[in-house]
């Protein structure tokens, strides 16, 4: 009896996913299996097709060829790079901590990987079909898992991920990582704040963590992107880039003045793992943009209910929608030049938390307006004016402080 | 809309490969080449005369100036009856280990016969210390003037040795022609593919400028007897006469005239 409430319990905290629902057997179990495998194996290729993207493209916008030695278009480097790291020499530094110093590559990597979990692949949201397909005879859903917790899951993992970059700065027992990863941290925990009430708005109006749920409420193009009304999207890939430390929010590894950042004691396959998490971040990052507010694999599937409809057309989709967002990481990192650090802070704490809360109260005034049938327009002005009044006391008080700190000269400053 | 304008510009390159904003500037290297700049500075060779004599002396200026000491010279005295340099003595042992070598060409400077002059082989990676230290026997050019290939050297992209030579001589080392002390010119070396001293392609005021007029710190510092006009190489060179006694004094104008012009040559 209690085995059986709790086996529910388990069931229900791991997963709405139907597959788990029922009894769990050997099918169930083998399902699991291929879902996680097949996760793990086209994630590596993915972020192997991924390095070789980014070099190729942004090769192409700098008049450059890019890779074109190692297979066909220079398929194969990113394998050759792979296979070089391996065979290097693994050094640690003699004042590094032994065993955070190895902990700290895992504590990276890990949280890349167990992100992705979350993410539809594909499935039909069309016809009713609520992205549910059978495997095996067992019904299930296009995602490694389909936790409750749902999306918590992912702000988890990304400040798991921060530990991974903290400690390896702190374990090699050297000044320039340490800086590198004191700068991470600070820049990487700054930003989750925004990345989480940009999320926040799009709680509110898929009304659930399940990322199922979520893509299911934005098919047929109701998608999130113009439900909340794009500034949470616009707030999100900001703040997602500078959470993945890519340009122009790189200075994490400003090699000008850091060498090469949190990273700097590392080699061989320790170093490839960083960089391998640098990559699976990206295309994690990106399939969660695409999750959250451009439907996932949901799209026009013609009305087909066999294979093609079910696995092919919305992979495809979201095939297509990963490749824009990979695109525009690659363009911002060939376009914009690297900020500074104070810039970066100001932009975050002054400019993107304020407005992505701002934006979060706004879109809760209009639901609770809606629920309570008040006049939509008299909220929304009433409810503007509240952030404008808000904003500009925000204003005055950053003017003030930056008046009172000017007042006050530092030793060796002119006046 | 600043930010946006560079998007436009970098999106433009992207889709525009094949326009003339998007040409690609890269050079495919092992197949293709590009020519190499005229004052390029590669592996070393040690000439000969003619004759086959060779040229170095082993008077050890090169060892001495290098900055690297990647430079190990023992000089012997010839043979008299079978000399392998005119005059007496000849290098005997010479080594140049290429793991030290920054390639800044004071040892051509320094060399008062010519002996050692830079090609421009830059294709030598060798994957063990021994390969880096070249020595004698490597250096050497043969017969014809021609430097050895290495087994470990890539000159796929051939050898002229109109091309390959360096050709790049400081009028101020000690066997340049007088007149064009102080001023960069030109010289043939390798035996062959001899150019004439040219002019620089710097302006230069007043025309010609006689021996000993102006003097350049290089003179001063690498070549204390240095202006020698047209030494015989093959005399030894402690035999050299003095040319000005204003050469002596290292680091000083002997008149205010001499100021500007330096500045002229330098200052840009």
């Amino acid at each position: 009896m209690t085995s059986t409430l709790q086996s529910h319990v388990i069931a229900g905290m791991l997963a709405n996913d139907p597959l788990l629902s029922g009894e769990v057997g050997l099918t169930t179990l083998l399902v699991v299996l291929i879902k996680v495998v097949v996760a793990f194996v086209g994630l590596l290729l993915s972020v192997i097709l991924m390095v070789w993207f980014e070099r190729k493209v942004i090769a192409d916008m700098q008049n450059r060829f890019g890779p074109n030695r190692a297979g066909p278009f220079g398929l194969f480097q990113t394998i050759a790079d792979g296979m070089k790291l391996i065979f290097k020499e693994d050094l640690m530094p003699a004042r590094a901590d032994p065993f955070v110093f190895k902990l700290a590559p895992f504590l990276s990597l890990i949280p890349a990987f167990l992100t992705f979990a979350i993410v539809p692949i594909a499935g039909s949201f069309n016809d009713g079909l609520d992205g549910v397909v059978t495997i095996l005879g067992q019904q299930t859903f296009m995602q490694v898992a389909d936790p409750q917790i749902g999306i918590l899951l992912f702000l988890a993992m990304s400040s798991l991920a921060v530990y991974g970059i903290m400690l390896a700065g702190w374990a090699s027992g050297s000044k320039y990582p340490l800086l590198g990863s004191v700068r991470a941290t600070a820049q990487m925990v700054s930003y989750e704040a925004a990345l989480g009430l940009a999320l926040a708005s799009v709680l509110l109006i898929a009304g659930s963590l399940s990322t199922n749920a979520i893509v299911n409420g934005q098919a047929g193009f109701r998608w999130n992107v113009w439900m909340t009304g794009l500034v949470p999207f616009v707030i999100f890939t900001i703040a997602a880039t500078a959470e993945l430390n890519r340009p122009p929010f790189d200075l994490v590894e400003a090699e000008q003045e850091l060498v090469g950042g949190f990273h700097t004691e590392y080699s061989s396959f320790r170093f490839a793992m960083f960089f391998l998490a640098e990559f699976l971040n990206t295309v994690t990052m990106s399939a969660i943009i695409v999750t959250l507010f451009f439907g996932g694999p949901s799209g026009p599937t013609f009305g087909l209910t066999n294979w093609v409809g079910v696995y092919i057309l919305p992979f495809f989709w979201f095939f297509l929608k990963l490749l824009v967002f990979l695109s525009m990481f690659v363009l911002f990192r060939a376009t914009l030049p690297r900020f500074r650090y104070d810039q970066v802070m100001d932009l975050g704490w002054k400019l993107l938390i304020p407005a992505s809360l701002g934006w979060f109260l706004l879109l809760v005034a209009v639901r609770v307006g809606s629920d309570q049938g008040w006049n939509l327009v008299a909220t929304v002005l009433a409810a503007v004016a509240g952030l404008l009044a808000g904003a500009f006391l925000l204003i005055l008080s950053i003017r003030a402080s930056a008046s009172k700190r000017a007042a006050v000269s530092l030793p060796g400053e002119g006046t | 809309m600043g930010y946006l304008n560079g998007f436009g510009v970098v999106i433009k390159k992207w889709i525009g490969v094949k326009s003339a904003t998007g040409a690609r500037i890269t050079t495919q290297y092992p197949e293709e080449t590009r020519p190499k700049p005229e004052r390029f500075h590669g592996r070393h060779v040690l000439n000969r005369y003619e004759d086959g004599m060779e040229k170095c002396i082993g008077c050890e200026l090169c060892a001495g100036v290098c900055p690297a000491k990647c430079i190990y010279v023992r000089g012997q005295d010839n043979d008299p009856e079978n000399p392998t340099s005119p005059g007496e003595r000849f290098g005997f042992v010479y080594e140049i280990n290429y793991l030290r070598c920054i390639h800044c060409d004071l040892c051509v400077e320094a060399c008062p016969t010519e002996a050692i002059t830079e090609t421009k082989l830059f294709e030598f990676a060798f994957t063990n210390r021994a390969d880096a230290i070249y020595t004698k026997d490597e250096l050497l050019v043969d017969d014809s003037g021609h430097p050895q290939q290495l087994p470990w050297e890539n000159w796929s992209g051939g050898f002229d040795p109109a091309q390959d030579s360096s050709g790049w001589m400081r009028a101020t080392a000690p066997s340049g022609d007088a007149d064009f002390v102080g001023i960069v010119a030109w010289a043939g070396e390798l035996g062959y593919g001899v150019r004439d001293p040219q002019r620089a392609s710097i302006e230069v005021e007043s025309g010609p400028v006689p021996a000993g007029a102006h003097h350049d710190d290089a003179a001063q510092d690498h070549g204390e007897h240095g202006d020698a006009d047209h030494a015989d190489p093959t005399e030894p060179e402690s035999t050299e006469p003095e040319s000005t006694p204003a050469t002596k004094t290292p680091g000083h104008f002997d008149s205010a005239a001499d100021l500007p012009e330096k500045k002229r040559r330098f200052g840009k």
